[in-house]
């Protein structure tokens, strides 16, 4: 009984880190085309996620609401390029994570601006009910985030790593300068890759609002993705997903099994703790890409 | 050049008319942006309607037009305080603030007691600023979280069949890891030993997006219900993750923090079944509603963007609110004369409410919310919980209105109080001589 208990707070942790995963792989795709924590994450998905279902409110079927809510999000990362990036090329990185804090601030007061402040429910019709495999519980909906956060972080893997443009936006990361001598269009790369990270927000998003409901505190999500990247790496798609499964059985099993002897309620701190301790032994997290200066 | 100095003169002069002396001012600390702007625009769009409607109706209380200021707070602390010291000298002085934020009534109760203004704490904490001599500007009206605790309680001893049958019952509270989720861990404790119950607290870390350890415990547990003390999106999390656990939803009973559209509508389907305290009824069946949709939104001066959302649940509580501070000024002008009064002496109203069922009558809100009589000592008024249940759509009553257990609560408000007076090296205030 107890090891039953024991497997269904380990599954049902690995699945909850697919789904900080999904967060994690917005912050990735950012951070490997330009080397900036992009603080604006979060609101990306709160973006996202109230355009769908506002959009969808006006009658217009889910598929379409999806793909116009796509168009929108691939809009907002053009623009972002184009008005907030562009005039801050070659500047220092923390210039870059600053404009990225100011987004944060400009997207939810603009999220709420044009949809309103209200709460929504979101249903993607996956029902959030467990079914028994042996007597542990697994839900259903968690099955399909992970099918989505695997499919997701397979196609980004195979597009860093295997196509022109995936090169092209790794040596971006690694050197706008040198990047551009060698003829990498660096503002398209900035627009494509905010793009992409748009669509993944909105992914995130639908499957964060539809367990959460779709509101602001769909913005607070980020607080968990955090530790995933700090453990799995700020440069690794793969990394993403093994940092996010391992938080999230981690913290998991440390609520239940460490918790009642501390009082409980560790789970906030836990992951962080956790992730710490990885970077005293591997500083670039377990698949970040590991960095030589010399001086 | 010259027209737009004339015009800004004009407009200048219009302003300084809002605010004559034959004006009460009502600050308003609203939160229309930010995390908890959904709840906060309906409530604040309640009570500012009925301020208005007020003022259509009767021309004011007493012929003394009342008057009223925004300021957004965005439930935040800090921009709380610029809030209310911004506020508090305007148009006359302040008469009485109500943040419907425990942090920010919290980061205001010392100056409020030097300014001398009351703060409206309805429904929500400190629990034990219900004892006026130790509190004398602070006014949990209707309902503090101790008093719904042990309503939530005897509600759970009604299911059973009687609080007798609670004996050998499993318990979980499982509550908002904060200082406003651990208050009312001393009064469940103190219920449990009353009653026989077991009972078992499990803490869900702040904000309460994640919750699936804490539900599987629970399903370890095998509680016979679940109290839940939520917040934001603590409620859904709570209510999906029960879903995914097969716990059932007619089993949990939150907070009033808890019971509004908003929370239950974030859950879809898992909200169904699930039960929540109020100490205001939703709906517009009753005739105060109607005739502010009437009047306030025919005279085309309505508050809400949508009125398709007058009678949500933070709705009527944003009338409650209103009705209270009017209440509270009428009572002070029989004493102090119709006129611009000034906080202490809103404060002394306050402290005299009389609202029965008649008044209730004769203002359109029969049952909406409990009687409400107060006193110098008992700034509580009430202490009754009613408990509503989401059908997929609406809330639906599924109890009356339930008091307070005050054999569990008042020995811990006078434990905290004697505490606090204590701590504060204060005397408290002798009521029977302030008569």
């Amino acid at each position: 009984m107890e090891w039953q208990f024991f497997l269904e707070v380990l599954v049902g942790g690995l699945l909850a880190g697919v789904m900080y995963s999904l967060v994690a792989l917005g912050f990735v795709l950012i951070y490997k085309a330009s080397g900036v924590f992009n603080f604006a994450q979060g609101a990306m998905v709160l973006f996202a996620a109230l355009s769908f279902v506002s959009i969808q409110a006006m009658g217009v079927p889910f598929w379409i609401a999806l793909l116009l809510t796509l168009a929108l999000m691939v809009l907002l990362g053009v623009g972002i390029e184009r008005v907030v990036l562009r005039p801050l090329v070659n500047q220092p990185p923390i210039t870059l994570f600053m404009a990225t804090i100011g987004l944060s601030f400009f997207l939810e007061g603009l999220a709420q601006m044009v949809w309103g402040t209200d709460v929504h429910g979101l249903e993607l019709g996956i029902a959030d009910e467990p079914f028994d495999v042996g007597g542990v519980f697994i839900s259903k909906f968690d099955l399909f985030a992970a099918a989505v956060g695997g499919t997701l972080v397979a196609a980004l893997a195979l597009f860093f790593s295997k196509t022109k443009l995936g090169r092209a936006l790794r040596a971006v990361a690694d050197d706008h300068q040198a990047a551009m001598s060698v003829g990498i269009p660096l503002k398209h790369i900035w627009a494509i890759v905010w793009g992409v990270a748009g669509f993944v927000a909105l992914v995130a998003g639908l499957l964060w609002g539809s367990r959460l409901g779709v509101q602001f505190a769909l913005t607070l999500v980020v607080l968990k993705a955090l530790p995933v990247l700090i453990l799995g790496g700020f440069t690794s798609v793969p990394g993403a997903i093994i940092g996010g499964l391992i938080i999230g059985a981690g913290e998991k099993l440390a609520e239940v099994y460490l918790g009642p002897f501390v009082g409980g309620g560790i789970e906030n701190w836990f992951p962080y703790m956790l992730a710490l301790l990885f970077l005293l032994v591997r500083p670039e997290g377990l698949f970040g890409e590991k960095h030589i200066e010399r001086v | 050049m010259k027209k737009s100095a004339v015009a800004v003169s004009l407009a200048l002069l219009t302003v300084a008319g809002v605010a004559q002396a034959a004006d009460q001012f009502i600050p308003i600390p609203s939160y229309r942006v930010g995390a908890y702007a959904s709840g906060g625009a309906k409530f604040y769009g309640g009570m500012i309607d009925y301020l208005n409607y007020v003022n259509l109706k009767e021309g004011g209380v007493g012929g003394v037009r009342l008057t009223y200021e925004e300021c957004e707070t965005e439930y935040k602390n800090d921009r709380g305080v610029e809030c209310y010291e911004r506020l508090k000298a305007k148009n006359g002085g302040a008469s009485a603030f109500n943040f419907m934020s425990t942090g920010i009534t919290y980061a205001t109760m010392d100056r409020a007691e030097k300014d001398k203004i009351p703060l409206m704490t309805m429904g929500f904490g400190r629990a034990d600023a219900q004892d006026g001599r130790a509190f004398k500007y602070v006014f949990p009206l209707i309902t503090s979280y101790w008093s719904q605790a042990t309503a939530k309680v005897q509600f759970l001893g009604q299911r059973v069949g009687g609080m007798d049958k609670l004996k050998g019952k499993k318990i979980v509270n499982l509550y908002h890891g904060s200082a406003y989720g651990k208050e009312t861990i001393p009064v469940l404790d103190a219920m449990a030993k009353k009653y026989g119950f077991e009972l078992q607290h499990v803490e869900v870390p702040a904000p309460g997006t994640e919750q699936q350890s804490q539900w599987l415990e629970i399903r370890r547990a095998r509680p016979d219900f679940v109290l839940l003390r939520s917040w934001g999106v603590m409620t859904p999390a709570a209510l999906k993750s029960a879903q995914k656990v097969g716990f059932p939803r007619e089993n949990i009973v939150a907070n009033w923090w808890g019971g509004s559209e908003e929370d239950a509508v974030a859950a879809g389907d898992a909200a169904k079944g699930y039960i929540a305290g109020s100490f205001a009824l939703d709906g517009k069946q009753f005739p105060l509603i109607q005739n502010i949709e009437k009047t306030v939104y025919g005279a085309g001066k309505g508050n809400l963007s949508d009125k398709g959302f007058i009678g949500t649940v933070n709705y009527n509580r944003g009338v409650v609110s209103g009705i209270l501070m009017v209440e509270a000024i009428r009572a002070a002008q029989k004493k102090y004369g119709a006129k611009t009064l000034n906080g202490d002496q809103i404060r002394w109203g306050m402290e005299n409410l009389n609202i029965d069922a008649k008044r209730q009558q004769d203002l359109g809100v029969t049952d909406m919310f409990p009687q409400v009589k107060t006193s110098c000592q008992n700034h509580e008024g009430s202490g009754y919980t009613r408990f509503m249940q989401w059908d997929g759509k609406d809330w639906k009553p599924v109890s009356g209105w339930i008091k307070a257990d005050t054999g569990v609560t008042l020995p811990l408000i006078k434990a905290s109080v004697d505490k606090y007076s204590q701590e504060k090296s204060m005397k408290l205030r002798d009521c029977a001589a302030e008569k």
